[in-house]
């Protein structure tokens, strides 16, 4: 009953945000973390019901608490269909989410001159990811470290591998497996930007993420 | 051993004209195997030579090869095609009076005949023939390989002219376009030998100069491979995090390259049959690349930022005792890198970033003095020809990347490429004997 109506309410919530239109994407996330406690307190209190919430008629009065058990049942339906509701609607409202998902897994982080150490603009950039990659388990992503054109084809090769291991380790610290992290170098071979200036310099030391494998049914991280 | 064995054939040849000039005798040629090179000028003057015209299907395409070559080596000053020297009727000798009045210190004669060529040197001031020798030139006309077997011709000429055989017979591997691409010496015929649509980089030729190993950054990682001159190529590292500046070693067993992974890139050895790579340096987590060898194989000599910024260590074939390769000069916060080992054992080229820009540097080893080869432009990855004279260079001076020859004695550079982007030079062995 508690959360048919809290997932009414979530309903009730996620919609007035949509009306709301321009505040999209965070609030649209907390209406899909409520959906998501919603659906963790069902798993839990499916497994209460039995033994505790529903009072069990004794056997020797089968006649006398007749009602009581269709309630019994009727919460269990209740709380199926919530289940199974919600798992709809993250489905269901996952587009856009998915989305937003997969575009702060892939935002680049970037690097100064010569070295590989992950600065304060970075770490708010890795911070957004490491939600994500703990509330979905089956990702694997790929890290790519990329240098600007100053320095020497063949070395910026290995700086750029340090680029992308420096950022392996920054998530792995944070309790994110290793084996689900694959890093690679493109030295200054593929430039995110043209160009001989510092604009573009700064815009090409960088590491890059691609998603491997594992986001077929992303979800919203908890808030 | 090998530079031991050359000084004292060296001595012997001092001895032996010394001799001679005490006894008044003409020195036509010593004992088999040791050329004199041609007697001319005084005081390292470089040797005047005509080109004779020749006749016969493609003889004109094998004089002006020829006469480009002999120019490109820069051992000897090639005298215009129109000089009004004779060419001899028959068997008759060239005429030597008329010759010494042109300025001419020796005539080159080639004699197309079936399948090859007679090849002829005349020595002016001893007034006679001075070497003779019969080649194979095998393949169509203005074919590649008629065309290499030329620069057979040209090679020979120069080592009989100057003492020094010449590099015309030989091949350059290099990057455009994320493919790996070989080209004359002269320029002629580049050629891809990766397919369209890779990234591959960093080529190096094997010492037979029969093959070539390189690079491919693939989307999990980059792997090493080696490929034959018409691009048939097996995979001999696997894809993994960083697999790349591979070299041969001198004897063409193994190959020397850098392997990244988490805690830096350091130097490996894989056998060319692949296996399980060796790791040969130790560079605490910092990162070496682009390993050369010296020609006996005992030395190495590598990029490495294991100071913080990256610099050109020399150390011995197994990582240990490294040492910096220049002292630093006295403001400096260079940035060194890419070493080229000379086929001589005496000199490494490497890039040094002067005002933000990347110049070629040769430092000679029995004295360390430090030598700029490039002011103009950017100039990268300097690499040596198979006579430890002349030098490749990627060059931004004519606006975009190309490669260039440079004579380290003269400091004369020649464009070889003239497609863009053109970078990571390898130059062959010798091709032709």
């Amino acid at each position: 009953m508690v959360d048919a109506i809290g997932s009414v309410r979530s309903r009730l919530f996620f919609m007035s945000l949509k009306i709301d239109g321009v505040i999209s994407m965070n609030h649209r996330l907390v209406g899909a973390s409520l959906m998501t406690i919603s659906l963790f307190l069902g798993a839990c209190r499916r497994k209460e019901v039995p033994v505790a919430a529903v009072p069990v008629a004794p056997s020797t009065a089968p006649a006398v608490d007749d009602q009581a058990a269709k309630r019994a049942q009727f919460v269990r339906d209740s709380i199926a269909k919530a289940r199974s509701d919600s798992v709809a609607r993250a489905g269901m409202a996952s587009a856009s989410d998915v989305a937003n998902l997969r575009a702060l897994l892939e935002a680049p982080v970037l690097f100064e001159y010569d070295a590989s150490d992950v600065t304060d603009g970075a770490r708010a950039t890795l911070d957004a990811k490491l939600p994500i990659l703990r509330t979905n388990m089956a990702l694997r992503v790929r890290i790519a470290g990329h240098t600007d054109a100053r320095g020497s084809d063949e070395y910026n090769l290995a700086l750029g591998l340090r680029r992308a291991a420096a950022t392996r380790k920054y998530l792995s610290d944070r309790g994110i497996a290793i084996s689900r992290i694959e890093i690679v170098s493109f030295g200054e071979e593929r430039p995110s930007s043209s160009g001989e200036d510092e604009g573009a310099f700064t815009k090409n030391r960088r590491a890059e993420f691609e998603i491997l494998g594992g986001a077929e049914s992303l979800q919203v991280p908890p808030r | 051993m090998t530079i031991r064995f050359r000084h004292s054939v060296r001595r012997s040849i001092c001895r032996l004209i010394l001799v001679c000039a005490a006894l008044g005798v003409t020195v036509v040629s010593a004992q088999p195997g040791v050329r004199l090179g041609l007697l001319y000028g005084e005081g390292g003057k470089r040797a005047a030579i005509h080109v004779l015209p020749v006749s016969g299907l493609g003889g004109d395409s094998v004089r002006a090869i020829l006469m480009r070559d002999l120019d490109f080596g820069d051992r000897v000053t090639v005298l215009p095609a129109a000089t009004a020297l004779r060419s001899p009727v028959g068997s008759a000798p060239i005429d030597y009076a008329a010759a010494a009045r042109l300025g001419i210190n020796g005539v080159a004669q080639v004699t197309l005949v079936a399948g090859g060529a007679t090849l002829v040197l005349y020595d002016v001031a001893a007034k006679q023939v001075l070497q003779r020798r019969s080649l194979s030139l095998a393949g169509a006309v203005n074919s590649a390989s008629w065309r290499m077997a030329v620069h057979g011709v040209s090679d020979q000429f120069e080592e009989w002219i100057s003492g020094e055989r010449g590099i015309a017979a030989s091949k350059v591997a290099y990057v455009s376009g994320g493919r790996i691409w070989l080209v004359d010496s002269d320029g002629a015929n580049p050629t891809p030998i990766t397919p369209a649509g890779g990234r591959v980089l960093s080529p190096s030729f094997h010492p037979n100069g029969q093959s070539v190993a390189f690079t491919a950054l693939e989307p999990a990682g980059s792997a090493i491979y080696i490929t034959d001159l018409r691009g048939a190529a097996r995979r001999v590292v696997a894809p993994s995090g960083l697999n790349i500046t591979p070299t041969f070693t001198p004897d063409g067993s193994a190959i020397a390259y850098a392997h990244g992974e988490d805690f830096g890139t350091e130097l490996y050895l894989v056998s060319t049959a692949g296996g399980t790579p060796r790791r040969i340096s130790i560079g605490r987590g910092s990162d070496n690349t682009s390993p050369t060898f010296s020609p006996d194989g005992r030395r190495i000599a590598f990029t490495s930022g294991r100071a913080g910024r990256p610099d050109v260590y020399i150390a011995d074939e197994d990582g240990t005792n490294a040492d910096l390769l220049a002292a630093l000069s006295t403001s400096t916060q260079a940035y060194r890198s890419s070493p080229d080992w000379s086929p001589d054992g005496r000199a490494v080229v490497f890039q040094s970033q002067l005002g933000g820009r990347f110049q070629a540097m040769v430092i000679a080893l029995r004295d360390r003095t430090v030598k700029q080869l490039t002011t103009e432009g950017a100039n990268e990855d300097p690499v040596w020809a198979p006579d430890s004279r002349h030098v490749v260079v990627s060059s931004t001076r004519s606006g975009v990347r190309q490669l260039w020859v440079l004579d380290t004695e003269t400091g004369r550079a020649r464009q070889l490429t003239a497609a863009g982007g053109a970078r990571l030079a390898a130059w062959s062995t010798r091709l032709v004997r």
